[in-house]
């Protein structure tokens, strides 16, 4: 009984594990001689500053950002910190089209400027890629931050008003730990996640000035089917990013989204010089996030008034079909191994944590490219796009459902488990009256963001799609290259739609009808 | 039904507690001692959340000492947690009945039945969350009822409760003891509370639960032990 009730959770791990390395280990049977080229330093040396900066950028913005949401009160400062949740969701590709829409050759920012006789602004290569990769990943920290801040006692910051602290007495000793805690966290998360971010290089990187390592790898299989060269690229990948992540490991790494954040009012009267600071970094950095959004709905709606482009419901139905079956694998494959965990008190954190880091490690794109070696001697890649970007987005999906779970169930562990012990309450039973109702809610969220990711993802599917076989994010990809941009714009508007309807949908379903506390 | 503790031996780390008694049957033992000495692990240790590391645990003579928690023939209330905050209060003591909530027609009016007499009539269909702390305990003993076990354990399920309905909800327990005959075992800080329904006490300190002594004798002349608990 206890076996046949364990044996998922070992099975599914041992998968992951045959996955990642299997597909790691393939790339060491190309012949790679003849280490890297001129051209692989360059992207290396590239992948790297990008990472650096963004991370750097996003994570000096967020501190006075989170500072002047936390202190300021304003019409629509709640909207504006549940708007911070939507980039984590909303697919790369339609982003950058967004990006495009204000800093764009025609974008909003060209049609200000170019009247004074300002050069017309280009953002193609590095400062296109920082302003996504700031775009994605500023909101990610400021919502870090406001968790920090939220979780500062109320009583220190009264303490520190009747004490009479002067404001950098008051930084030093209440904030500045708290930030010292989570920004070296969050910095190391937003390198890894811009060193693995394909979709944005694809987009708007490229040339021999902007092209990261997986930029390369796909260039090196689709443009010269040169497998030696993409394998080499993706080692190296795999050796950086299994270095950062481990780097990762010895920090406390901040939970990417989810929960609702606690605003307290904490703050009260403060200096004009610090209000209009607040003021300006509040006006400068919400329309940076927002108008982006504002004209993809715009444009969205103005192409779709003249109806669908073609193709984009089979596309769609394609992408449907993936993110369903997807996220279904990735909650089950979560569940296994969470039921499986809890039983192993001592080894769980480990086990959660080091599939965290390898998933970070092998990114999908490594992992995509092992497996298009892997069945190049024995398939044609091509033919098997859609199945291997399915199971490319459970796995990338699973550490976080698993993050989610893990603690749901512990608790429910704890809470319920000498109770239903002393009932004999077990097998069934058990999971039906006890374990599903108090995990059903991180089970929707898990199955909601796993639907969302692989909705929006641009990225594996790249390198095996040929003509005709097409995602949403591919196809609205195709229709940008194609400079077929109000097409591009109603695909664009329809793939965001989907996404976070996606979301929102298993979401709720995962609080219907629960009557816990 | 008797119950014995024949030379148990508790180790828990550095912690260690020897248990040789025996309760008669039908008699209602309080447990009393400082905090951290073991109160709640002898209980547990009875209830089988916890094997002792040597002796034996008898019920009516037969050795529960490998049982199963729920194979004893024992039912426990715990500090909290005792009922599921998403099934209704039927079927949170229809568990006590059927832990796979099968229950028939009958089952259905015994249910009723046993809250009607707890004091809970015409709430079968509320969530736990939206009862008073009081009902929560008297919805925990109804399943305890309902079980229908001989000895019942308590691990001070009424210590969040107000003095008024605490005292109620001893009336209740013992109520329950004399007419179901049950064997009680409790766990308490108060000794108005051991003075109120047990004429016996176990003493749990420095290492050892003491046999049962009157309770009235106990607390009228305290060993050291229990002297500088009570703080006289």
């Amino acid at each position: 009984m206890v076996i046949i009730r364990s044996a998922p959770g070992p099975i599914v791990l041992a998968l992951i594990l045959t996955l990642t390395f299997g597909a790691t280990a393939a790339l060491l049977t190309v012949d790679g001689s003849g280490g890297l080229t001129a051209s692989d330093w360059s992207a290396v040396r590239f992948t790297l500053l990008q990472s650096m900066l963004s991370a750097a950028i996003s994570c000096a913005l967020a501190i006075p950002l989170a500072r002047a949401l936390i202190r300021r009160r304003f019409p629509g400062r709640a909207a504006t910190i549940a708007l911070l949740g939507a980039p984590f969701l909303l697919p790369v590709i339609v982003a950058v089209l967004g990006l495009l829409a204000v800093w764009g050759r025609g974008g909003i920012i060209n049609d200000i400027i170019t009247p004074f006789g300002i050069p017309k602004l280009n953002i193609y290569g590095l400062p296109g890629i920082l302003l996504a990769h700031v775009f994605f990943n500023l909101p990610l920290v400021t919502r870090f931050l406001l968790q920090g801040w939220a979780q500062i006692p109320a009583t220190q910051f009264r303490l520190a008003a009747q004490l009479g602290l002067t404001p950098s007495a008051r930084f030093r000793i209440i904030e500045a730990p708290m930030l010292r805690a989570i920004i070296p966290g969050a910095f190391l998360l937003v390198f890894l996640l811009c060193m693995t971010s394909f979709a944005t290089a694809l987009a708007l990187g490229g040339g021999p000035k902007a092209t990261t390592i997986e930029l390369a790898i796909y260039q090196a299989i689709r443009f010269e089917f040169d497998l030696g060269q993409a394998a080499r690229l993706a080692l190296t990948q795999f050796a950086l990013c299994g270095a950062a992540a481990l780097l990762a490991l010895s920090l406390t790494r901040p939970q990417p989204i989810g929960g609702t954040i606690a605003t307290p009012d904490i703050w009260p009267a403060h200096s004009r010089a610090i209000r209009t600071q607040d003021v300006a970094f509040l006006a400068l950095l919400i329309p940076f996030l927002a108008t982006p959004l504002a004209l993809l709905g715009i444009n969205g709606t103005a192409a779709l008034a003249s109806g669908l482009p073609t193709g984009l419901p089979k596309a769609a139905l394609t992408s449907l079909t993936i993110a369903l079956a997807s996220a279904t694998a990735s909650a089950l494959m979560a569940l296994a191994l969470a039921l499986w965990l809890t039983r192993l008190s001592r080894v769980q954190g480990v086990v959660v944590e080091g599939l965290g880091i390898l998933m970070l490690a092998a990114s999908p794109f490594v992992v995509g490219t092992g497996l298009f070696i892997l069945i190049n001697p024995i398939a044609s890649p091509f033919a098997l796009a859609l199945p291997i970007t399915g199971i490319l987005n459970a796995a990338v999906a699973l550490p976080f459902a698993l993050r989610t779970l893990v603690p749901a169930l512990r608790e429910s562990e704890q809470r319920f488990g000498p109770l239903s012990q002393s009932l004999a309450l077990t097998g069934w039973s058990k999971f039906r009256l006890v374990t599903w109702p108090t995990i059903q809610r991180p089970m929707g969220f898990a199955l909601g963001l796993a639907a969302a990711l692989s909705m929006g993802d641009l990225g594996v599917i790249t390198l095996f799609a040929p003509p005709g076989i097409e995602t949403l994010p591919l196809f609205m990809y195709r229709l940008m290259g194609a400079y077929r941009m109000a097409d591009a714009a109603g695909a664009a508007l329809i793939l965001m739609a989907l996404s976070l309807a996606l979301f929102w949908a298993f979401d709720r379903g995962g609080r219907l009808g629960t009557h816990t506390r | 039904m008797a119950l014995i503790l024949d030379n148990v031996e508790i180790h828990r780390g550095s912690f260690h507690l020897n248990a040789n008694l025996t309760l008669k049957p039908g008699t209602s033992t309080a447990i009393i001692g400082p905090s951290g000495e073991g109160k709640s692990t002898l209980l547990n240790t009875v209830a089988g959340f916890i094997t002792p590391a040597a002796g034996r645990i008898l019920a009516e003579g037969s050795d529960i000492t490998q049982s199963p928690p729920a194979g004893r023939p024992l039912t426990m209330v715990f500090q909290d947690n005792n009922l599921f905050p998403h099934l209704t209060l039927a079927q949170n003591t229809g568990l006590g009945i059927a832990p796979n909530l099968k229950l028939s027609p009958a089952d259905k009016s015994r249910i009723t039945q046993v809250l009607t007499r707890t004091g809970l009539t015409g709430l079968e269909g509320a969530y736990p969350p939206n009862l008073s702390g009081g009902q929560q305990s008297r919805a925990a003993l109804a399943r305890a009822l309902l079980r229908g076990r001989p000895i019942l354990l308590l691990d001070e399920p009424f210590a969040a409760l107000g003095p008024a309905l605490r005292q109620e909800m001893l009336d209740l327990v013992q109520e329950i003891c004399a007419t179901e005959a049950l064997t009680l075992l409790m766990i308490t800080h108060n000794p108005d509370d051991a003075l109120r329904i047990c004429p016996q006490t176990v003493l749990v300190a420095e290492g050892t639960a003491q046999p049962p002594h009157p309770t009235q004798d106990l607390l009228q002349n305290p060993p050291t032990a229990l002297k500088s608990y009570l703080g006289i």
